[in-house]
C-alpha cells in the first residue's frame, strides 16, 4: 500500500546532526525488533555518495547492511556502445557526451583515449547544449552519445521534440530502471530485503510506478531524497515495512516526487524513446530495460543514420578480474576487488564504477570506503 | 596501458613502445606524482647536510650556511587557465605562492625572488606587461622584491601564453625553520582562512558557471600572517594547500608525521558561495587548491593566542581550529561530518563535472 509522508517534510531539516542521532536511535531500536541482519539495496550513486560523503555507514546498526545496486547509469553503459561512440569519433564525426562518460573505457579505448588520438569530441552538460553545437557547425554531423536513466533521458526527449538541427543526431545508451531492479530481485544469490528507490528518477516517473514492483516482488521499497536526513529517515521507513513483513510502497521525498511524476516530461519520454532487451554492462541482459528512438524519430538515431564500424580489438585483459557486475549485483563491496585502489583507480580505471563520480568504486575510494570508526 | 598509445610514431619506431609518458596525473599531486619526483629526482640528487633535504619533499630545503644561520629555498613554476581571473592573476600567483612556501618553512622574510618568464611569440606585451606589474604590487604587500631574472619566447603554439617560473631565498636563525613533518600527538590544527576559493572560482571560470561576483580566488601573500602565529605560540608544522588542497595537505603532514589527524567538518572554514558552487559542480572544496592560507600545527597550550593572533590580520580574520592530532589511524586523517565519520582522502584524478 502506498503511503505519502508529507506529514513530517515541514520539520525535516536535512543537515540537522540532533535530528539525524534521533533517526540513528530510531534504526538501532527498528533492528532491535527485527532482530537478525538486514541487507537494503539502494539504486542509486547518488544515494551512495549522500551515504559516503557525510560517513552515515559508521553511525548505522551494525547488522545494517546497506549496498548500491545498479543505480550509476555510467557504469551500467556497456563495452559495445562505448565503442559506438569512439567508432564514430574516428571517423571524423563530433561526439559529444557527459564528463562522466568521457573515460569510461569501451573494449579498447575510451572517447578520451580518442580524443589524444585526435577525434574531435567534447564534453557537453546537456542534450540541447549538443544540439547547440549542431547549429554552430551545420556542415559537421554531431552526434549526442546520450546516457543516464529517466532523470536525462526525459531531457534527451525534450530536444527531440524540439525539431533540432538535421545533422544532429543520439546515439542512445539510456537505460529504464525498474527492470534492473526486477533483475536484481530476482537474483537467487542478492539477498535484499528492501530497496530505497531513487529519487531522482522518481520525480519524472513518480513513484507509482513502484506499486507493481512491491506488490509482485513482495519487497518493500521507499523513495529517498538525497540529504543525510532524507536517507536516515526513508530507511527508517524501510526497516518498519521489514519488521511487519509487509511489501508497501512509501514516499519519503514527497518535496519532488509525486505518484503521477512529471507527466509532460514523461509524454515526451514514451513519444520518443522505445524500450528494447539489452546489456547491462557486468549484470546481465535486461529484458525493456534499454531506451531507444522510437520510429517517429529513428531518422535522428545515430545507428539508423550511420553505418558504426566497431571493431574493438582485444579486451584489456584486466577485465576479467574487475568484479563490477558483482558490485552493481548487491553481491560485493568495491575493497573485495583485488584491482581496488591498485590497477584499477580514477586515472587508468579498468571498471566503469571506478570511473564515474557515482560510481561505487570511485566514491568509495574518495570517501575512504567503509571505515570501521 | 594506454598512456603507451600517446608516444609518437617516431618514438615509437626507436621501440620507445613500453616508455611511460607524462601525464596530467603526473602534475596533479598524488601518488603518481611523488613517484615521478621519486624517480627522477630524489634517487640522482645525494643529500647533503642540509637540515631539509630534497628527499623531505617540503616546501623548500634549508642549508646551513654557518654555527646561527640556515639559508631557505625554494622554486616553482605557474601555469594557468585563464591568466587573469577573479581575485589575482598569474602574475600575483607567481609572488604569491614562491613567499608562501618559503613562509611555509618559517622563513617569513623573503631575501631575494627569481623570476623566469617564458612567453609565447604573439602574446601582446601590454598583457606581460599587466602581469609584471602585478607581481611588483605582490611583492610590495610581502616585502620582496625580484632581484634578477630571466626572460624566454617559444614559438607561436608551442605554449600556451606564458608560464612564470619564481624562486625565492631567505635566511633563518639556524633550527628556526618549520617542517611540514614536526606535528605530534596532542596539538592542534589550525586554518588561517576559508578554503576553496581559488579552486573552485577558477573551476566556475573555466566551465563557464556565473554564480556572480561572489566567488573569487584567495591568492596572496601570507608571511605576515605566519610571522604574527610564530610570534604568538610554537608552530610545529605548517603547509600551504595549493595542489589537491586541504585533503592532500592533511594526509601528507599525518603520513610524514607518522600521526594521525582527526577534523571536524563543521568548524573548517567554507564560504557560502564556495560551498553552493561546490555542490552544483560536484566538486569538494577540501580537494582543491587555495592560494592565500596556511595550515598548521600548533602546541595545544598555545592554540588559542596563535588563532587571535591570525584573526588580527584581515587575511586571518576567518582562521578556525579545526581538528586535532590523534594517536589513532596512523597516517590517516578522519572527518567528523557531523553526521558520521569517514576519512578524509586525497583528490584522486582529473574532476569532471558529474552527470546528474
Amino acid at each position: 500500500m502506498a503511503t505519502n509522508a508529507e506529514s513530517g517534510d515541514d520539520e525535516l531539516q536535512f543537515r540537522d546532526p540532533e535530528k539525524a542521532e534521533q533517526l540513528t536511535d530510531e534504526l538501532e531500536a527498528l533492528m532491535a525488533e527485527i532482530g537478525e541482519p538486514v541487507n537494503v539495496m539502494h539504486v542509486c550513486g547518488s544515494h551512495e555518495q549522500a551515504i559516503a560523503k557525510f560517513g552515515l555507514r559508521s553511525i548505522l546498526p551494525d547488522d545494517l547492511t546497506v549496498r548500491m545496486g545498479p543505480g550509476c547509469p555510467v557504469c551500467v553503459t556497456n563495452m559495445p556502445e562505448v565503442d559506438e561512440a569512439v567508432a564514430l569519433a574516428e571517423e571524423g564525426k563530433i561526439v559529444t557526451t557527459y564528463g562522466d562518460m568521457f573515460r569510461v573505457p569501451g573494449t579498447e579505448k575510451s572517447l578520451a583515449d580518442a580524443r589524444d588520438e585526435g577525434a574531435d569530441v567534447r564534453v557537453v552538460y546537456s542534450a540541447s547544449e549538443a544540439a547547440e553545437i549542431a547549429e554552430e557547425e551545420p556542415d559537421r554531423e554531431v552526434i549526442f552519445f546520450a546516457t543516464g536513466f529517466e532523470t536525462t533521458a526525459a531531457p534527451t526527449a525534450a530536444v527531440l521534440t524540439s525539431d533540432p538541427p538535421e545533422n544532429f543526431s543520439v546515439l542512445s545508451a539510456h537505460k529504464y530502471v525498474p527492470p534492473a531492479m526486477e533483475v536484481v530481485a530476482e537474483m537467487p544469490d542478492t539477498d535484499v530485503d528492501g530497496f530505497l528507490a531513487a529519487g531522482h528518477a522518481a520525480t519524472i516517473t513518480g513513484y507509482g510506478l513502484f506499486e507493481d514492483f512491491v506488490e509482485e516482488y513482495d519487497t518493500p521499497a521507499v523513495v529517498g531524497g538525497f540529504e543525510p536526513i532524507d536517507v536516515l529517515y526513508a530507511l527508517a521507513r524501510l526497516l518498519e515495512f521489514i519488521r511487519d513483513d509487509e511489501a508497501g510502497l512509501e514516499n519519503a521525498y514527497p518535496r519532488c516526487v509525486s505518484r503521477e511524476g512529471n507527466v509532460p516530461a514523461k509524454q515526451q519520454l514514451w513519444e520518443v524513446f522505445d524500450t528494447t532487451s539489452g546489456e547491462w554492462r557486468g549484470i546481465a541482459e535486461i529484458p525493456d530495460a534499454n531506451l531507444v528512438l522510437s520510429e517517429d524519430y529513428a531518422h535522428f538515431d545515430a545507428r539508423e543514420r550511420f553505418d558504426i564500424a566497431v571493431d574493438p580489438g582485444a579486451a584489456d585483459p584486466l577485465t576479467e578480474e574487475c568484479i563490477c557486475g558483482d558490485i552493481m549485483a548487491g553481491k560485493a563491496d568495491p575493497d573485495e576487488c583485488d584491482l581496488f585502489g591498485e590497477e584499477c583507480t580514477p586515472q587508468d580505471p579498468v571498471g566503469a564504477c571506478m570511473v564515474s563520480s557515482e560510481g561505487t568504486c570511485k566514491i568509495w575510494l574518495e570517501y575512504g570506503g567503509q571505515p570501521d570508526l | 596501458m594506454s598512456d603507451t598509445d600517446d608516444v609518437g610514431e617516431a618514438e615509437s619506431s626507436e621501440d620507445n613502445s613500453d616508455d611511460e609518458v607524462i601525464t596530467h596525473a603526473h602534475g596533479a599531486g598524488g601518488s603518481q606524482m611523488a613517484e615521478l619526483i621519486e624517480s627522477l629526482a630524489v634517487s640522482r640528487f645525494a643529500e647533503t647536510d642540509a637540515d631539509v633535504g630534497l628527499a623531505a619533499l617540503d616546501d623548500g630545503s634549508v642549508q646551513p650556511i654557518d654555527d646561527e644561520h640556515s639559508v631557505v629555498v625554494t622554486t616553482d613554476s605557474h601555469v594557468v587557465t585563464p591568466l587573469f581571473f577573479r581575485g589575482g592573476d598569474i602574475g600575483r600567483l607567481a609572488v604569491s605562492g614562491t613567499v608562501n612556501d618559503l613562509a611555509m618553512m618559517g622563513a617569513t622574510e623573503p631575501l631575494a625572488l627569481t623570476s623566469s618568464l617564458i612567453i609565447e611569440a604573439g602574446t601582446p606585451q601590454s598583457t606581460v606587461e599587466r602581469v609584471t606589474e602585478s607581481m611588483r604590487e605582490a611583492c610590495e604587500e610581502a616585502g620582496a622584491t625580484v632581484t634578477t631574472g630571466d626572460t624566454k619566447v617559444m614559438g607561436s603554439g608551442e605554449m600556451d601564453t606564458l608560464a612564470i617560473n619564481t624562486t625565492g631565498v631567505a635566511v633563518v636563525p639556524k633550527g628556526g625553520h618549520v617542517p611540514d613533518a614536526g606535528l605530534s600527538v596532542g596539538d592542534k590544527l589550525i586554518v588561517s582562512g576559508t578554503v576553496g576559493d581559488h579552486g573552485i572560482s577558477l573551476l566556475s571560470e573555466r566551465e563557464g558557471f556565473d554564480f556572480g561576483g561572489d566567488l573569487e580566488s584567495d591568492v596572496q601573500p601570507v608571511n605576515d600572517l605566519v610571522r604574527a602565529a610564530m610570534d604568538a605560540g610554537e608552530v610545529t608544522a605548517m603547509k600551504d594547500p595549493t595542489r589537491g588542497g586541504l585533503a592532500t595537505v592533511l594526509n601528507e603532514m599525518a603520513s610524514k608525521a607518522d600521526v594521525g589527524i582527526d577534523v571536524e567538518e563543521q568548524s573548517v572554514p567554507v564560504s557560502g558561495p564556495v560551498s553552493s558552487a561546490g555542490e552544483v559542480l560536484g566538486i569538494e572544496p577540501f580537494d582543491v587548491a587555495c592560494e592565500g592560507v596556511v595550515v598548521m600545527a600548533v602546541a595545544s597550550e598555545d592554540a588559542e593566542a596563535v588563532l587571535n593572533a591570525l584573526r588580527d590580520n584581515p587575511k586571518g580574520e576567518d582562521a578556525a581550529i579545526i581538528g586535532d592530532v590523534v594517536e589513532d589511524h596512523t597516517g590517516q586523517v578522519v572527518l567528523d561530518t557531523g553526521f558520521g565519520r569517514r576519512y578524509l582522502s586525497p583528490p584522486e584524478g582529473e574532476q569532471l563535472p558529474r552527470i546528474c
